[in-house]
């Protein structure tokens, strides 16, 4: 546990000297204040004419969520590949450290820095809670961001995961784009095309259900977290194995 | 403290290293030498659990390095072949981040102290991406000493440093070697001389030699072969120089000039120049041929028959 700590400490701090991390925090916080400030005059326009539902955030957590499909892959595509290339990787599969304590260690770094710009975006439901009467539904926003967490902690561990694979991190960001955007959309033409197990087997792959019609509408339902939690153990064993074989080659 | 046994590894079809076996005591700097690709790199990433052996065990401080890899890897130092830093971190933040993995308490004064031991304490506060090659060299024994392991290893620790570096480096190997176990790699011969208690010859993955430096000269250079040139005339001085105690083996080359051999180690050229000078003779030339170190290395890495050189 103490390595973990010690592996995603070093990651956090260097996403904070890295221009990519700075790029997808701008990216992702310019997009979300934008689509802040549209909804709000949207609704604003809706409640001068009286209809319209109450403004919550599911609005901007979708998006959010949206984002992450294209900034994760930025965000993972070097944290293995590139100690790969630079030689450092021997330093830790040399150090007294578990293979996956590395890989779980770089993952939490990630997700830590992910729950820091998600931290900022905080600032917008307690901008809305003021201008709401009563207040905004605070169940719902909670159940918003768990999903982000969830699908952040998901996208994240799958990143790592494909990152160790490769020395080259160009190659480690398509390949990770490319199951993201087959996680979240692709998947969900062919479940919705065929009928029967296969269709229902590939729905429940389909990442984008488990957020949209789920976590991010206040539903929480075990089947979504044991999604969510399975493909993070996923992403971890994929990262660790791949770690492994560089041992054997 | 390294128990090295029908050690082999195979990359695919090809044999990185075959059936070597060796050991190492506390307090011994081996010295591992071989031309580029003979497997020495190979061997120190399955002592250092990086890599697990094809066939043969190894154990580092009586840690089997497959079945206890982790207990392994606390107790040895490694400095690869290409250093690995973080080019994007300070000197000591850098430390101080190897000596957390290594659970060092007051990681920060630990990383500190190690920065002074290998002269570099006036930049710790400095980015290791603008540290010259020699202080990326220190950097890289910095990050192997951090946790005072009792065995060093070492893959070409000189490498790429200029003159004065390589002195000061092997000084500072020297040093740590006197309570620990050094395996260092090198491809220099004087080096091996200078600093290595012992020094083991691999060439294609096996081991053709193992000695001390010494004992390696000797054994191989049985005798030394020396050629003589005088101007115009030689006549008569073969007879002359086959009369000096020790000389044997003395020969008349057709090219006029002559070749002798005495032992190795009682250097009796001081009596055959005399005996060239006072037999009226105009001495050009007289060198020793062959076997020196370099060459016996050579003979013993250019096919992998092992053995002495005859002589």
């Amino acid at each position: 546990m103490r390595n973990i700590w010690t592996i995603a400490k070093r990651e956090y701090d260097h996403y904070f000297i890295s221009p990519i991390a700075y790029v997808v925090a701008f990216m992702i916080l310019l997009t979300i204040g934008i689509i802040f400030a549209i909804n709000i005059y949207f609704f604003m326009q809706n409640a001068f004419q009286s209809y319209g539902q109450t403004p919550d955030m599911s609005a901007l957590t979708g998006a959010f969520a949206f984002l992450l499909v294209l900034s994760v892959p930025a965000l993972t595509m070097r944290l293995i590949s590139d100690e790969a290339r630079m030689g450092t990787l021997e330093l830790l599969l040399t150090a007294p450290l578990r293979d996956f304590e590395l890989v779980a260690g770089k993952w939490l770094g990630a997700f830590l820095f992910i729950l820091t710009i998600l931290a900022v975006t905080l600032v917008y439901p307690i901008i809305l809670n003021s201008l709401v009467n009563p207040g905004i539904d605070q169940q719902l926003m909670m159940s918003s961001y768990l999903g982000i967490i969830l699908v952040a902690a998901a996208f994240l561990a799958l990143g790592v995961g494909i990152s160790a694979l490769f020395t080259n991190q160009v190659a480690a960001f398509f390949v990770t784009l490319s199951a993201f955007v087959f996680l979240w959309w692709l998947i969900g033409f062919p479940a919705s095309v065929l009928q029967g197990s296969a269709s229902e087997v590939l729905q429940y792959l389909d990442m984008k259900t488990h957020f949209y019609n789920a976590l991010n509408v206040g539903n929480i339902k075990l089947a979504d977290l044991v999604y969510f939690v399975s493909l993070i153990a996923l992403g971890l064993f994929i990262g660790t194995t791949a770690v492994e074989t560089r041992r054997w080659r | 403290m390294i128990q090295v046994n029908g050690l082999t590894k195979d990359y695919g079809a090809r044999r990185a290293i075959a059936n070597l076996t060796f050991d190492a005591e506390q307090g011994e700097i081996v010295g591992f030498l071989g031309p580029n690709g003979a497997g020495k790199t190979t061997t120190m990433r399955i002592l250092t659990g990086y890599m697990p052996p094809t066939e043969g065990t190894a154990t580092v401080a009586g840690y089997d390095v497959v079945e206890e890899s982790l207990e392994v890897r606390k107790r040895v130092g490694y400095l690869p072949e290409t250093v690995p830093l973080y080019t994007d971190m300070t000197a000591l933040d850098y430390l101080k981040f190897m000596a957390d993995l290594r659970h060092i308490p007051n990681s920060r004064e630990r990383a500190y102290e190690t920065l002074e031991r290998v002269n570099l304490s006036d930049r710790a506060d400095g980015y290791i991406g603008n540290f010259s090659k020699g202080m990326r060299q220190r950097m890289g024994l910095a990050q192997a000493l951090i946790h005072r392991p009792e065995v060093l290893i070492l893959d070409e620790p000189t490498i790429g440093l200029d003159p004065a570096q390589v002195v000061e480096m092997r000084s500072v190997i020297r040093e740590i070697g006197k309570d620990r176990t050094v395996l260092l790699s090198t491809h220099i011969l004087p080096e091996a001389q200078q600093i290595c208690d012992r020094v083991l010859i691999i060439n294609k993955g096996s081991i053709v030699a193992e000695d001390t430096p010494e004992n390696l000269q000797s054994r191989l250079v049985g005798s030394q072969r020396v050629i003589l040139r005088v101007r115009g005339d030689s006549d008569g001085l073969t007879a002359r120089i086959a009369k000096i105690k020790g000389v044997h083996d003395v020969e008349a080359k057709s090219d006029g000039s002559i070749e002798f051999e005495f032992a190795a180690g009682q250097d009796i050229r001081p009596q055959v120049a005399k005996a060239v000078i006072q037999g009226g003779y105009d001495l050009l030339e007289m060198r020793p041929i062959g076997l020196s170190l370099e060459e016996i290395f050579l003979e013993l890495t250019r096919d992998n028959a092992s053995g002495k050189k005859s002589s």
